[in-house]
């Protein structure tokens, strides 16, 4: 029996037979016949239009193309511009690009300091012309990521952020259909930082999310991003490609570029449950920052109130918001409330966990005066906190 | 026509793919219950489309079907979950189906993989929603008997049923399948017949496989000296098999044929499309006139060729417009077969004229949009430049009858990769001797005849039939075989035909009815009857053991008699006919025996009834 060598795992010899199948053997049932050469892989050149709009593409680690070398089975992930338009062609259609790759990172090894590289590499595609600007990202963390980029960059053209949850090496992967209506928004009239996904589990529509109103609602689905507390502030028809932006959608060319890229990473965010003794809060002493997702209305155990009155004179900010998701805080209907809000808590208003947290980094490296971090934290600034709840 | 098949080299060999009969599907929790259609309680739809390869190439068959870029239609169930739907990572391999692939492993001789790995095999025609089918070679090198062997069993996800052109229904989607590949070790179509059908009995030897039409399908592989590798898919009837190899073979010899007058004629193909729209203005051919472009493909030298039959109502005509279809469009027309249609005798002339060609040439015609007919053209081309190569390599699908069409070009090799959401399976020693083999259709046939009584076409019909399990549990609780397969093979089976719903009536209660006829509690003529009852009351007396059923049933339809009770009646059904056994004395037994049998409504077995007859007539003769 012969095959390609692939490697060593758990004490096994990976083998790929000639008929494509893999085995496990024990290595010393291998023989080694001879070592091809590698074969260089074929690269057709890619020609974009002169016509069309530039596009930014920068990758962060989520993967919108891959390749699989069928002769050994691996799959490597896709990063450059000709790379891209080889496994999705009618990208080409929509724009021209260029791409550049700014980490290769799992979404759950993301980090503010990244975040902050993100908000200057797309700061600097915009100021060097690019028309829009996609960032393909794990999607595991892309809503922080999005969330945080929204605060540092004030932009005016669509930044968007997109990813696949079926993996790119399948031919029924959402990369594809994801990266079109990326593409189609960065290209259209929108003026925000967005996350564009599937919005249902067929190929048929793409939804646009506010960067700061998105979560990933489900493990695995095509259509796990939702926005909360809003309708999603656009479509994506496919395969048509037509977008239609709501009324809400800030448009292209609303804002000037800024950029604001400090953050105070000393800043946590600590999910409440039943019986969670206080000294879990010792942790987070000497943090600039904290955002609690408590229960309800906004409530964590009345046990916590004299050790969280400590943080808070100690100089910690901290911010309530609630683990429903949906609906606003509201700390004076019940008595451990007007507790919280007595020892100074701030009521995070209707901002999702997540987004509460980067907007305290952001606001806390740029603020230091109590009484302005409070108005900051409960001012709508990027779409975060609405006026009324749904 | 039989032809000499060693003479023209015929090579076959096959691919076995048999559904599994376990609790869940192979990579979710699902179960294996296949669904109406109709009860699907939402459906979804989704595109597919070939990922590069790091050749910078996609597979050819794959390939093949993106040429018509297609949205596929997904019917889901209650029954089915996100795993099917391709939105959830696989659940770890059914150690159930592994243990019966291992099962038919030994069975058949082979060898395991130490070490199992699942594989992607990439499959966009629609069947998988992920565009590719989870796959894993578990086993080689088997014996057959006669010089054949099997080289490789493979597990398996079943595909999902094709509703309906793009739509595809997700409750077959997972089940698991073996998939077992012999060499091309066979020679004439009745070896493939014979090896399809012992492979078969070793699958059902297991009895953990599933039963019916559909769970089983075979693929073979023909080949003839000067021919091509053809794979034909999905032959579900295994007697049919012998004639599909048959039929291919003659398709080969007849596309050689083809080739050879093509060669001696000089005969090529033009590359030029040529549109010819405007000529057929006035047509009266209703498809020539819907269509809005209508392309030619001249081929010199091949009149008459394209209209020869090569195989029952397969001509070459039919493979092109096999290619041609690919494209979306209906089908093509010929010259070999012009006039008809619609379409006159002048209007061909006029479209010779035309193209500037003679009587030895043949025009292909395409009709439809200006992408699919264009497409189609192009379609046509190739197939007709393969035909003066002979055979092209292709994987064909069965047409009723034993013919076939064209489906795709074979698979490349290189189209499979890990599955790396499944973890590798260690087939250690321990696991592969605990794996125990059951008993071969074949010699429990032999078994039965031989230790239980049962004549040969009985013990065959009984070892084969899907009620061997409630067979072999009946004799182990002390009925008589013969009994039991009567019962089970006839009794039931006739019921079943007359519209009984026997298929209600549960196993213990079969086996109850059973052993109340052994003990003599019932006859066993009164078998259909109490049947019929125990169907017609079935789930009404849920709360009864089987037991109390059965009895009940019997009561029902045939009140117990005592000895005393039998003696009474068959007194005085000999005393009602007093001068009818004087007349016959001892041979009015026989014309007797069933007027008592009516009194007692099957309730005595009738050997007890002739017993008390003849007692009671030789009382009354002495």
């Amino acid at each position: 029996m012969t095959g390609t060598y692939i490697t060593d795992r758990d004490g096994m010899a990976v083998v790929k037979l000639d008929t494509g199948y893999n085995i496990g053997v024990s290595p010393g049932a291998v023989h080694l016949l001879e070592r091809p050469a590698p074969q260089p892989a074929a690269t057709p050149v890619v020609v974009q239009n002169p016509e069309l709009p530039e596009l930014a593409i920068i990758s962060t680690g989520g993967t919108i193309a891959s390749r699989v070398d069928y002769r050994t089975g691996a799959v490597t992930s896709q990063f450059s511009a000709s790379d891209i338009l080889r496994a999705i062609p009618e990208l080409g259609d929509i724009a021209r690009y260029r791409s550049r790759q700014l980490a290769s990172i799992l979404s759950e090894n993301m980090r503010p300091s990244i975040w902050q590289e993100l908000a200057r590499s797309i700061h600097a595609e915009i100021e060097s012309g690019a028309s829009g600007v996609i960032v393909t990202h794990g999607t595991d963390t892309m809503a922080y990521s999005a969330a945080a980029v929204s605060f540092m960059v004030k932009s005016p053209v669509p930044i968007v952020f997109v990813g696949s949850q079926r993996s790119a090496d399948r031919p029924s992967s959402d990369n594809a259909m994801n990266a079109l209506c990326s593409a189609a928004v960065a290209t259209g009239d929108l003026g925000e930082v967005a996350v564009v996904m599937h919005d249902t589990t067929s190929d048929d529509r793409c939804a646009v999310h506010r960067a700061t109103k998105v979560r990933k609602m489900h493990t695995s689905r095509r259509d796990a991003f939702a926005s909360i507390g809003m309708p999603p502030i656009g479509y994506v028809d496919y395969p048509s490609l037509e977008v239609s932006l709501s009324g809400e959608a800030v448009r292209r060319g609303t804002h000037d570029l800024e950029l604001a890229d400090d953050l105070e990473e000393r800043c946590g965010l600590l999910h409440f449950v039943p019986g969670m003794p206080p000294e879990i809060l010792d942790t987070f002493e000497g943090y600039a920052g904290l955002v609690l997702s408590g229960t309800g209305l906004g409530h964590v155990r009345t046990e916590w109130i004299p050790r969280l009155s400590e943080l808070i004179a100690g100089g910690t900010t901290v911010v309530m918001t609630s683990q429903c998701l949906h609906g606003r805080v509201c700390d004076r209907v019940y008595d451990t409330g007007r507790d919280l809000l007595g020892i100074g808590v701030i009521e995070g208003e209707d901002m999702l966990p997540e987004a509460a947290l980067v907007k305290l980094m952001w606001v806390l490296a740029r603020e230091d005066d109590p009484g302005t971090v409070r108005a900051l934290m409960q001012e709508n600034l990027r779409g975060e906190i609405r006026r009324g709840s749904r | 026509m039989e032809y000499d098949y060693a003479e023209i080299g015929l090579k076959a060999g096959i691919e076995i793919h048999q559904q599994l009969d376990t609790a869940e599907k192979l990579f979710c929790r699902c179960p294996t219950a296949l669904r109406d259609t109709a009860e699907h309680t939402d459906e979804f739809s989704r595109y597919l489309r070939a990922t590069e390869s790091e050749l910078g190439e996609i597979d050819r068959a794959a390939q093949e079907e993106m040429r018509l870029v297609r949205r596929f239609r997904y019917y889901t169930y209650d029954t089915v979950c996100l795993v099917e739907h391709d939105e959830e990572p696989p659940a770890p391999l059914n150690p159930e189906a592994l243990s019966v692939c291992l099962t038919i492993a030994k069975m058949l001789a082979m060898t395991p993989i130490e070490q199992v790995h699942t594989m992607r095999k990439l499959v966009i025609d629609g069947s998988n929603t992920s565009g590719f089918q989870r796959t894993a070679l578990v086993a080689l090198n088997g014996t057959l008997p006669g010089d054949c062997r099997v080289e490789t069993i493979c597990l398996e996800e079943e595909a999902a049923q094709r509703v309906e052109d793009e739509t595809f229904s997700l409750d077959r989607l997972g089940i698991p399948l073996v998939e077992i590949t012999t060499a091309p070790c066979m020679h004439t179509p009745g070896d493939v017949q014979a090896v399809a059908r012992q492979i078969g009995m070793v699958l059902r030897s297991t009895g953990k496989v599933k039963r019916g039409l559909g769970t089983i399908r075979q693929d073979v592989n023909v080949s003839i000296r000067d021919g091509a590798r053809v794979e034909i898919k999905g032959v579900q009837e295994l007697d049919l098999i012998a004639e599909v190899v048959r039929r291919e073979v003659q398709r080969q010899v007849g596309l050689l044929g083809i080739r050879d007058e093509l060669r001696a004629r000089g005969a090529s193909v033009d590359p030029a499309v040529t549109d010819v729209t405007d000529l057929f203005a006035e047509t009266q051919s209703a498809i020539l006139k819907k269509a809005k472009n209508i392309l030619a493909v001249c081929l010199p030298g091949f009149a008459g060729l394209i209209g020869r039959e090569i195989q029952p109502g397969r001509r070459l005509g039919s493979e092109m417009a096999d290619y041609a279809k690919k494209c979306g469009v209906g089908g093509i027309f010929h010259t070999d077969e012009l006039p008809a249609y619609g379409v006159t005798a002048e209007e061909v002339a006029r479209l010779r004229e035309h193209l500037g060609i003679g009587e030895q040439d043949a025009v292909v015609l395409v009709a439809a949009s200006r992408q699919r007919a264009g497409c189609a053209a192009e379609q046509v081309i190739i197939r007709a430049t393969m035909a003066l190569d002979g055979v092209p390599e292709e994987t064909r699908r069965m047409l009723e009858g034993g013919s076939t069409a064209y489906m795709r070009p074979l698979p490349g090799a290189a189209r499979m990769y890990p599955e790396t959401d499944v973890f590798p399976v260690s087939i250690g020693a321990g696991l592969w001797e605990s794996i125990e083999t059951p008993e071969l259709l074949t010699d429990r046939a032999e078994r039965f005849h031989r230790d239980l009584g049962l004549d040969e076409a009985l013990a065959r019909q009984m070892a084969f039939s899907e009620r061997l399990l409630l067979f072999e549990r009946a004799v182990a609780e002390g009925v008589r075989p013969v009994l039991a397969a009567r019962t089970l093979l006839g009794t039931i089976r006739e019921l079943a035909r007359d519209g009984v719903g026997v298929a209600a009536v549960t196993d213990d209660e079969v086996i109850g009815l059973l052993q109340a006829v052994e003990a003599g509690s019932a006859a066993k003529e009164a078998i259909p009857d109490v049947l019929i009852e125990l169907a017609r009351t079935a789930g009404e007396r849920a709360r009864q053991t089987p037991e109390e059923r059965v009895a009940a049933a019997i009561e029902a339809v045939a009140p117990a008699i005592s000895a005393a009770d039998l003696e009474a009646v068959v007194r005085n059904v000999v005393e009602e006919r007093e001068e009818f056994v004087r007349e016959r004395g001892m041979g009015a037994l026989g014309p007797l025996m069933g007027v008592v049998m009516k009194e007692v409504r099957g309730s005595v077995d009738g050997k007890l009834v002739a017993q008390a007859l003849k007692r009671e007539l030789e009382r009354r003769a002495s």
